[in-house]
């Protein structure tokens, strides 16, 4: 699991994975329609299992961010 | 009766096996309304049972509520993975199915203590300067 990794890798990283059919509110607020959907720093949202190269392209557009 | 039957038992404690570092399983459940809260406790006190290696703990969300905050659960069920620090490994919902095994996985992963990572990853997530919240939502198939 690349997210769990990412937080194993970081201390600065939290990774949840969660069941979203136990928290339905949750599925709407990010808009899950299929999963995986990845939500990373509640704003990039990536959808399916991604390669982790393709994963690391989206994760770098948190870096600049405050 | 159990949730994991023998042949799983089996599967799961040799998945387990080479399992060296203490790993405990912080599992945090609710009495009321809250769906799979007993069966994710009995499901991870099973798999806790086969490794001495690892430990559950129960608590409860609304008795327990600085324990909760403490680990940022916001929700229940919810087990958090620690090993010799809390690395930030959290499931919400039964780990069943699928997730089942990402536990096992993430056992395996935090009691190493290492990502397995690419360098240019290592490198990528190294740059970070402030905390992030990664959220991957899946269902139990």
């Amino acid at each position: 699991m690349l997210a769990h990794q990412l937080a194993i890798e970081s201390d600065l990283i939290t990774a949840d994975m969660v069941e979203v059919t136990e928290f339905p509110y949750l599925g709407q607020k990010y808009d899950v329609m299929g999963v995986p959907r990845t939500v990373i720093d509640e704003t990039i949202h990536i959808e399916g299992a991604v390669p982790e190269s393709w994963l690391m392209k989206e994760f770098a557009k948190v870096l600049g961010k405050k | 009766m159990p949730l994991l039957n023998e042949a799983l038992r089996k599967e799961v404690r040799a998945a387990l096996a080479d399992v060296k570092q203490p790993v405990t399983l912080k599992i945090f459940t609710q009495a009321f309304e809250c769906q799979y809260c007993k069966e994710t406790r009995e499901l991870v006190e099973e798999v806790a049972a086969l490794s001495d290696k690892l430990s559950a703990e129960v608590y409860d969300f609304v008795k327990d509520s600085q324990v909760a905050a403490s680990y940022g659960i916001d929700k229940v069920p919810a087990v958090a993975i620690i090993g010799k620090k809390d690395y930030g490994v959290r499931l919400y919902g039964i780990p069943a199915g699928y997730e089942f095994g990402v536990l096992i996985e993430d056992i395996r992963m935090v009691a190493q203590g290492e990502s397995g990572l690419t360098p240019e990853t290592r490198a990528t997530v190294a740059k970070l300067t402030r905390p992030i919240r990664i959220q991957v939502f899946s269902t139990p198939t």
